[in-house]
């Protein structure tokens, strides 16, 4: 409570504030989570269990776990690798390195996908040398996860080096000192030291590894049952003009959102106990 | 790379050589996986657009379809940018200042943009906005359309955006020092005047920086405009569907030109975003990085 009065706004102007705030958010978040659900429920519970279980639908759901599971551990393992070099030691090019990292930040999700059909797609740099040995990464799983692999390529790593460098080094060189090995050091002082920052990463990580559209889109060549993502399927089941089925799928990726800022809150918040 | 250590009762307390392990493969591994994976496939695609003659490029780039479609992404970033800013100043005001009940769960929802599919949030709010939808019923009798008109895609952009003045400005306004409030309060000066000398000059480095990143983040997006949009060419056709409907007509070079330039565009605002936060690091109310 703000109890210092000549900061203190009269309340007219608070509840004035805290009004058009709370409007705003409204119409843009609460209104169309809501409508996602209403859309999604239509025709009622059973039209619901029925557009999510189809061949298509889990097809596509164990095509978005198999992408998920690929890119989220590649992805976390490069993050730590990156944050211990960059917080833990100093080099020249320290800072453009940091401005590389985010780089996939600043591309949009479209040419993310397009510079992987450009190397690998069949008219692209590569592509008549894979298509003689018969492999295909374009309109295919690998073509998948590269395409999420470029897009979620900062999230751990941008989270582990600010919280890497304000912890400093003092008990992973007095663990050394005491006579740990490097790698009991990492996984024994570095690890627990680092973990709430690493979920926390991990969780966006993850988020964004299911939901991505631009990107995925690009390479998937939207093969119904074999290169869709739950995500692309969507796309389709919309676009066909079934709605109650496409907010049915869709509502399930909500449900995961929702789920991701729960965790995410959370975690923020054992990050501040630590 | 072994870290040269004096081993416990070595009598050589006064020697602090103590090196790290695993800087060269963690430096290594960092460098290789983010050549082949980001910075060798970006320069394919520079590659590829000088593989064109000068004249074809230029057409690519230029022609009265891609110029309509830059107006239209451009305008809109900057519209939904401009909104983000209003509204995200106004949101972050009232969640650091002003306790009410369920502070917290609204703080946590500010997030839902960054946490839901792009694609889940355009199918949403054409639902919402359409002309037999929840908002969109009462919108269109008044001569508003939203779906399929330059407004829904700023509208989507909007949604998109909505995290990154918040949580810029956010931990600044949190940092901000009441005393000088109290300070101007006690000088004479008014509520409003203290906010418009003292306030908004603290927060402003955050707020460009909140800005810029909603407006990046704003000119590459997909998923969440493509269903609002209709899509129509010279009216609703966004730059990245530009890209994406030459790909699918297997016109790459077309496609490479005009991703090209947007590579250069989000490359410019990358480095203006590095300066905005030094700026706001030597201001000494640093951003937390609010990119996610």
């Amino acid at each position: 409570m703000n109890t210092r009065p000549a900061v203190a706004d009269p309340l007219w102007v608070r509840l004035l504030l805290t009004g058009t705030a709370l409007l705003f958010l409204a119409c843009f978040l609460v209104v169309p989570l809501a409508a996602v659900f209403a859309q999604a429920f239509e025709n009622g519970w059973r039209a619901y269990l029925a557009a999510l279980d189809t061949p298509d639908t889990k097809a596509a759901v164990l095509l978005t776990m198999t992408v998920a599971v690929l890119a989220v551990p590649m992805n976390t393992a490069f993050g730590v690798a990156a944050a211990w070099a960059i917080a833990r030691f100093h080099f020249p090019g320290k800072r453009t390195l940091i401005t590389l990292i985010d780089l996939p930040f600043a591309v949009s999700p479209v040419v993310s996908g397009l510079v992987f059909v450009l190397l690998f797609g069949a008219q692209g740099l590569f592509g008549e040398w894979l298509i003689e040995r018969g492999y295909k990464i374009i309109f295919a799983l690998p073509g998948l996860v590269l395409a999420t692999l470029f897009v979620t390529v900062p999230f751990v790593a941008r989270e582990l080096i600010p919280l890497m460098e304000a912890q400093g080094a003092d008990e992973e060189e007095a663990a050394l000192s005491l006579g740990a090995s490097a790698f009991s050091m990492f996984w024994r002082v570095t690890l627990p030291k680092i973990r709430w920052g690493l979920l926390y990463g991990v969780i966006l990580l993850n988020a964004r590894a299911i939901g991505e559209f631009g990107a995925v889109s690009v390479v998937s060549g939207h093969i119904r049952g074999q290169t869709n993502t739950i995500p692309l399927h969507v796309e389709i089941l919309y676009n066909e003009y079934n709605f109650s089925a496409a907010f049915a799928v869709a509502s399930v990726l909500t449900l995961l959102a929702v789920l991701t800022l729960i965790l995410k809150s959370l975690v923020a918040w054992r990050l501040r106990e630590s | 790379m072994s870290a040269v250590v004096p081993g416990p009762g070595s009598g050589r307390t006064g020697v602090r050589r103590r090196v790290l392990p695993g800087f060269g493969p963690a430096l290594g591994f960092t460098l290789t996986y983010l050549s082949l994976l980001v910075l060798i496939p970006l320069a394919g695609v520079f590659l590829r657009a000088t593989g064109m003659s000068g004249a074809a490029f230029l057409e690519a780039v230029s022609n009265t379809r891609a110029i309509a479609a830059y107006k239209l992404t451009f305008g809109a970033a900057a519209a939904a940018a401009a909104i983000n800013a209003v509204f995200g100043l106004l949101v972050a005001w009232v969640l650091v200042r002003y306790p009410f009940p369920g502070r917290r769960v609204v703080d946590a929802m500010v997030d839902l943009p960054f946490a839901m599919p792009t694609a889940v949030a355009g199918l949403a709010l054409t639902a919402v906005y359409a002309g037999n939808g929840w908002l969109g019923q009462y919108l269109v009798p008044l001569g508003v359309p939203v779906v399929f008109t330059p407004l829904g895609v700023t509208l989507a952009l909007t949604f998109i955006g909505l995290p990154f003045v918040v949580r810029t400005v956010q931990p600044v306004l949190q940092d901000l020092e009441l005393e000088v409030e109290e300070a101007a309060a006690s000088l004479g000066a008014s509520r409003f005047q203290t906010f418009v000398r003292i306030t908004l000059p603290g927060v402003l480095p955050a707020l460009v920086t909140g800005f810029t990143l909603a407006f990046a983040r704003a000119l590459g997006e997909y998923g969440s405009v493509v269903f609002i949009s209709g899509n129509l060419p010279f009216k609703t056709e966004i730059t990245t569907l530009l890209i994406m409907t030459k790909l699918e007509q297997y016109d790459y070079a077309g496609a490479t030109a005009i991703a090209s330039v947007m590579l250069v565009v989000s490359f410019v605002l990358l480095l203006a975003i590095n300066a905005l936060q030094a700026w706001a690091r030597r201001r000494g109310n640093a951003p937390l990085q609010a990119t996610v």
